[in-house]
């Protein structure tokens, strides 16, 4: 089984349209959707929830306020400005507590307690002949990074069950812990960058990032010709520094059509759009057959 | 007025939103532009910035003295983030997974662990005109985690400045919510799209929360569908300003350029947006 990751350091450059697409394409697949934040890919498949588990991130720290006698140790000891003193009370700000226990340790009345909360959920779905594995991670919660490693696992479990040849995850935006943690051990991946001075800006920074994962990947631009002097640049930016550009994909209404009736937009075969995205899919299929065998070591998280 | 400016999903218009605003307001008061969205700072791209200001956001990790160390394991049985390990040859931190809680050092018996500083990315501050001040934070490659630098940028919020814009990461995970807390109000860019609507509503449930007041800016608008107007009608929260779907206007950002400025009539349309805030909030 090989992991395709399919990442962009800016959002809404084309991931989940990309990545529906080559999901259709590729027959024997299995999706994980670790855009954990805003979970899309899902909707676009029309999936229905066949299994659902939960998701325990970090633990919050808890302050008893009948045993706390004020004071005020924990508020001294806590890195992360989590403890707030307000009307003589002590209390732990929940959405800056990163759990680390410092403040449990040093409470001389045993006032304070880590406490395991639910942060969201996952689930294993399916549409037609596509399993696709998903998340949602509740509003305001970390260690999404956490909560990505489990849709990654849970994808491996079902697809080696479903004897499936490739897994595409669908990435998080961003360059932090959801994004790293969606191309960590994976086989390739996948970079969609667009041509506007922010994409350019934002590939960089993507680009130096899975290179410090040191995985082996490739470019792919949307909407290509909405700025043809910036894929330009985006071009000879890949070429100096030996970056294979996977393909072009051009501006197409079909794209916008094809999001709002939630089908892959590849479905609709004749658009300029699904023709670019089928090139892009037989460039994969020769990586994958061709220098497959160099990458050998690359199926598990 | 501190305003946060949003989204659910990524690419749908915060750093737009953030950056004509900002520029159009300065144009009748004093505004600072945030740039919080620390993975991806995009915010700079569109001006002339004199920077004078920089300063390292750093965390404290622990160093293990291993001829001190004993062995007894109290650090890594302690440490929540499986940052610290023990083995016979000695104690080894994984930096990557430290937090900087301090708490190994904490509990070590013998105090073989000592802290040394890594910085994890920056803050830079500067100049855009006299009545646009700007900050952006910057978080370094393979770093997990914003947070702590969204932290340190927003203590250089500028009180004096009539108006504080601070552009956001997209999502609702936590880098979000350290640049929503002791806001104002909150503008959420939206795209009318299925997907759009569904990160919208993510987004709201989180300021809702939050209980944080708050407005919608539909980017991307066209005749072709109204899911989130009838979104916003149930939810009871305000459309602010629809952008409409322009390639000219595509083409202004691909450029690096203030649409506004080339568009005058946008002007206006940011200028009611800030009227529309003030009013809701007082």
């Amino acid at each position: 089984m090989k992991q395709i990751a399919i990442v962009s350091g800016k959002g809404g450059t084309g991931k989940t349209t990309l990545s529906s697409s080559l999901g259709i394409l590729f027959k024997n697949t299995i999706l994980a959707d670790c855009d954990v934040d805003a979970a899309n890919l899902n909707l676009m498949f029309n999936s229905k929830i066949i299994e659902k588990y939960d998701y325990y991130g970090g633990k919050k720290a808890v302050i008893d306020p009948k045993k706390c006698d004020g004071c005020g140790i924990c508020k001294e000891v806590c890195r992360f400005e989590a403890v707030i003193y307000k009307n003589n009370i002590y209390k732990i700000d929940q959405y800056a507590c990163e759990g680390c226990n410092a403040c449990v340790i040093s409470c001389p009345q045993k006032a304070i307690k880590l406490t395991e909360s639910l942060s969201g959920n996952y689930y294993y779905s399916t549409s037609e002949n596509k399993n696709i594995v998903h998340a949602n991670l509740n509003p305001g919660e970390e260690t999404s990074g956490g909560l990505v490693a489990e849709v990654r696992k849970l994808s491996i479990e079902k697809g080696k069950i479903l004897k499936k040849e490739i897994i595409l995850i669908d990435g998080a935006p961003g360059i932090g812990c959801p994004a790293t943690s969606s191309i960590t051990a994976t086989y390739f991946v996948i970079i969609v960058t667009e041509p506007t001075s922010s994409g350019i800006h934002d590939l960089k920074r993507i680009i130096d990032t899975v290179k410090h994962f040191k995985r082996n990947f490739a470019i792919v631009i949307n909407k290509y010709d909405i700025n043809e002097e910036i894929t330009n640049k985006i071009e000879e930016f890949c070429k100096t520094e030996n970056i294979e550009i996977l393909g072009k994909i051009p501006f197409d209404e079909t794209v916008e059509e094809a999001i709002l009736n939630t089908r892959p937009v590849v479905t609709y075969e004749n658009s300029k759009a699904a023709k670019a995205i089928i090139e892009i899919y037989k460039k994969l299929l020769k990586i994958i057959k061709e220098e497959g065998k160099n990458y050998e070591n690359s199926n598990s998280i | 007025m501190k305003i946060a400016i949003l989204s659910g999903k990524g690419g749908t218009g915060k750093t737009t939103v953030s950056t004509n605003l900002a520029w159009v307001l300065s144009k009748i008061t004093s505004v600072q532009l945030l740039d919080a969205d620390v993975e991806e700072p995009n915010d700079h791209i569109f001006f002339d910035i004199s920077f004078d200001h920089e300063e390292s956001v750093d965390l404290l990790l622990p160093v293990v003295n291993n001829e001190t160390c004993i062995r007894c394991g109290e650090c890594s049985k302690n440490c929540q983030f499986g940052a610290i390990s023990v083995f016979n040859s000695g104690t080894i931190v994984f930096e990557n997974l430290c937090h900087g809680c301090g708490v190994c050092k904490m509990v070590c018996p013998v105090n073989a662990i000592t802290e040394k500083s890594k910085s994890i990315g920056k803050v830079m501050l500067g100049t855009i005109s006299k009545n646009l001040k700007f900050g952006m934070g910057i978080l370094n490659i393979g770093e997990p985690s914003g947070v702590r630098i969204i932290r340190q940028l927003k203590k250089h919020i500028d009180n004096k400045a009539e108006v504080v814009i601070i552009d956001s990461q997209p999502g609702t995970s936590c880098p979000v919510v350290e640049t929503l807390r002791n806001v104002d109000f909150a503008i959420l860019v939206t795209e009318p799209t299925t997907f759009g609507l569904h990160d919208l509503s993510l987004a709201i449930e989180l300021v809702k929360e939050m209980n944080i007041p708050s407005g919608i800016i539909i980017n991307r608008d066209n005749s072709k569908t109204n899911i989130i107007d009838k979104f916003a009608e149930k939810e009871n929260i305000p459309i602010l300003m629809k952008i409409p779907f322009k390639k000219q206007i595509a083409k202004i950002y691909s450029e690096g350029n203030l649409f506004s400025k080339f568009l005058p009539e946008f002007q206006e349309k940011f200028l009611s947006v800030y009227k529309i805030i003030k009013g809701l909030i007082e």
